[in-house]
């Protein structure tokens, strides 16, 4: 058998590309990452709920308006918030890596409540708590212009109301500010509405959502709000990295020395699926946090555990005496299943976690599932293109070069 | 590399293992529960205004002295000019009055501090979350792999993923451990260790089985110990890859992430261990007696 350099030439262009793409493009894919409050800190107010006309404090309230908080912040994309409550009418929230502090609290602190009133403006005649929830949407109007469509709980108390005041204009407002004033033309029988306010897009997306969170059950005023420091501290942080780092390079020296020739392959992989994650963080603006670090950890185990499976089983098949591009063959299509399967099995586990999760629960399944994925591109795919073509290279003729002994050979 | 290791053989001295293991962290959770950080139990949130810049060390070392044990404390402040420190207790003003007069000697008399009761229903709220998902993801896993496999390999699966998580809890129980939020993040990542390392070991007994079509228990014990001995290798250098990597965190990555790397290396361990002497021993005695079933009725119908 010949040395086929076309081969030899391709692998290490391929190799050259990666780690070249990667030595160049990593540092600025590794600062363009967001990161979590519990690594980098973050922006924390303070409110103080206000009762109004009568209503009390009570922990339930304060709690009910702490989970509709929570929820206004899903609005503002940002993952992983701190919400505490303090003493008898405090709500504490803190914010990773808020770029608009003033947007952040024009979302929270709004009231968010949406009336529709008598023609005069003066009484209410349906508020936000007799719509549906989670029915807001975001829609196009008749003449292209971006409204929102909300749905009555009470179809029947729609209906009367839109024939009380057939003809006449009824407003509707949003906290003290009237976004738009419909004409009724119709009685509405369906207990659907449409609001058309002058939005953009993007406005009428956010009230929709806004409208879905549900409006505050109380009046929230800001005591205070400061940045605050990481709970980790940027040192430790330091120090983590360093360990990581540590932990890699430990991994990569193992593999080299138990696999030799295709444990370098593997520590190429490696190498490619660490970049790719976090490119596809960076590109999809995931928020890192501690529990997406710890889905990462175990991603790079998975990644290494698919590069093991399938060495191992290359090595199986060079011991029952098969010529190493056969064993090469049927080794890694035979580890592809197992790798498959487990893989499938933890990004089920992984997608329900995310479904039934909440904040940091969604964030580790969330990187959970792009670790696998990646994982699966770099460990099964590229691992296997390299392979093939160092094999069909005709340069890994010794079984050696895979860390198996002639010895060994056919003893099974 | 030829393996002789008789696993099946020894399966009840390992499950009684376990079983005692457990039995004993189920014993001190039930005892004396878990030591819940300030993620899960109220508390108090000390605010410290020093007015100039200061060390975090040094401020920290100030709240040992005083018998807060590695304090939870982080600067805050337009200028880091305060100090933001949590503690689980519920402090009274006296103790309060020791922190400022503490503080003030270190610091000037400018500084002032504050106090607040602290309620973190967000914190309680994730952990029963968390719980509760991943209830509900074992029942995904339990019907992809009956699926794919068979239900008894899908229960086997699912018990050595609860014994794993329910290992690491239970130390913790035990050891008296602080659990804080990023604990929870430890589990999940052990939960999803333990069903991937489970799957591939299953993986391989099915593929043997399919080959050797065992039919009496010694042919059994020699499929499932052939398979665990040909996915030995495979077993230990997975798991001393990412042993090495959370051990490394461990002694590399600093106080504040200490237990969670500890929690994440009991739970690799025990992922690695449940996959090969609980997982599959499960699968082969419940086999078993499956198999043993199906002869006499098909003798019987004979």
């Amino acid at each position: 058998m010949r040395v086929q350099k076309g081969k030899i030439v391709i692998f290490s262009l391929l190799v050259i590309a990666i780690l070249a793409t990667v030595a160049l493009t990593g540092q600025q894919v590794a600062k363009n990452i967001t990161l979590g409050l519990d690594l980098q800190g973050g922006f924390e107010v303070l409110y103080q709920a206000k009762p109004e006309n009568g209503q009390k404090i009570t922990p339930k309230v304060l709690n009910d308006t702490a989970q509709a908080l929570n929820r206004r912040i899903d609005v503002l994309g940002v993952t992983e918030p701190q919400i505490s409550v303090e003493g008898t009418d405090r709500i504490r929230v803190q914010l990773a890596g808020v770029k608009n502090q003033d947007k952040a609290r024009e979302v929270l602190g709004k009231p968010a409540k949406l009336t529709f009133r008598t023609p005069d403006g003066k009484d209410v005649l349906l508020d936000g708590k007799d719509l549906k929830e989670g029915a807001a949407k975001q829609d196009i109007g008749d003449r292209g212009q971006p409204i929102v469509t909300v749905e009555f709980k009470n179809a029947d108390k729609f209906a009367k109301t839109t024939k009380k005041y057939l003809g006449k204009p009824m407003p509707i407002y949003l906290d003290d500010q009237e976004i738009s004033a419909p004409v009724i033309n119709s009685v509405i029988s369906n207990g659907e509405a449409m609001i058309e306010g002058g939005f953009t897009t993007e406005e009428a997306k956010e009230f929709a959502e806004l409208l879905n969170a549900g409006s505050l059950p109380v009046d929230l005023k800001e005591i205070h709000s400061f940045a605050v420091d990481s709970a980790l501290g940027k040192e430790s942080l330091m120090k983590s990295m360093e360990a990581g780092l540590y932990g890699i390079l430990i991994i990569f020296i193992f593999m080299i020395g138990f696999y030799r020739m295709p444990g370098l392959v593997a520590v190429v992989t490696l190498v490619s699926y660490l970049y790719l994650v976090l490119l596809t963080f960076s590109l999809l603006q995931v928020t890192l946090t501690l529990p997406g670090i710890a889905a990462l950890i175990l991603g790079v185990g998975m990644a290494v555990d698919a590069n093991i499976i399938m060495y191992e089983r290359i090595k199986e098949e060079i011991r029952y005496g098969k010529s190493i591009p056969s064993a090469l063959r049927s080794g890694s299509r035979r580890s592809f299943l197992t790798i498959f399967d487990a893989n499938i099995t933890t990004i089920i586990a992984a997608a329900v976690l995310f479904y039934f999760g909440t904040s940091s629960v969604r964030g580790f399944s969330v990187s959970l599932i792009t670790g696998i994925v990646i994982s699966f591109f770099t460990a099964v795919a590229l691992s296997r293109i390299l392979m093939t073509l160092l094999v069909r290279s005709n340069m890994l003729r010794r079984p050696g070069w895979f860390g198996v002994k002639e010895s060994e050979i056919g003893e099974l | 590399m030829n393996f002789n290791l008789d696993f099946v053989g020894r399966r009840k001295l390992f499950l009684i293992i376990s079983a005692v293991i457990l039995g004993v962290g189920i014993l001190s959770l039930l005892l004396q529960g878990l030591n819940l950080g300030v993620d899960f139990v109220s508390g108090t949130r000390v605010d410290i205004k020093i007015y100039k810049p200061y060390s975090l060390e040094e401020a920290k070392d100030h709240l040992e002295e005083m018998g807060y044990k590695s304090p939870d404390a982080r600067k805050a402040g337009e200028n880091n000019e305060r100090l933001i420190f949590r503690t689980s207790q519920v402090l009274s003003p006296d103790e309060v009055d020791d922190i400022e007069k503490t503080f003030r000697d270190a610091y000037g008399k400018q500084v002032r501090v504050n106090e607040q009761k602290v309620d973190p229903i967000i914190g309680r709220e994730l952990a029963r979350n968390a719980f509760i998902s991943v209830l509900i993801a074992s029942v995904g896993i339990i019907l992809y792999v009956t699926l794919r496999f068979e239900y008894r390999f899908a229960i086997a699966a699912v018990l050595a993923l609860f014994h794993d998580a329910l290992f690491v809890i239970g130390i913790f129980s035990l050891f008296q451990w602080e659990v804080d939020l990023v604990f929870i993040a430890a589990v999940l990542t052990i939960v999803g260790y333990s069903v991937n390392d489970t799957i591939v070991i299953f993986d391989r007994i099915w593929e043997s089985m399919s080959f050797d079509n065992p039919k009496t228990w010694e042919d059994l014990k020699q499929t499932v110990n052939g398979s665990l001995q040909r996915t030995l290798v495979r077993s230990l250098n997975t798991s001393l890859t990412v042993v090495f990597a959370a051990l490394t965190l461990f002694i590399f990555g600093g106080e504040s992430i200490r237990y969670f790397s500890l929690a994440l290396l009991l739970g690799l361990l025990s992922g690695t261990y449940s996959s090969v002497f609980v997982a599959s021993q499960i699968w082969v005695g419940w086999k078993w007696r499956s198999m043993q079933k199906s002869t006499l009725k098909a003798q019987s119908a004979e």
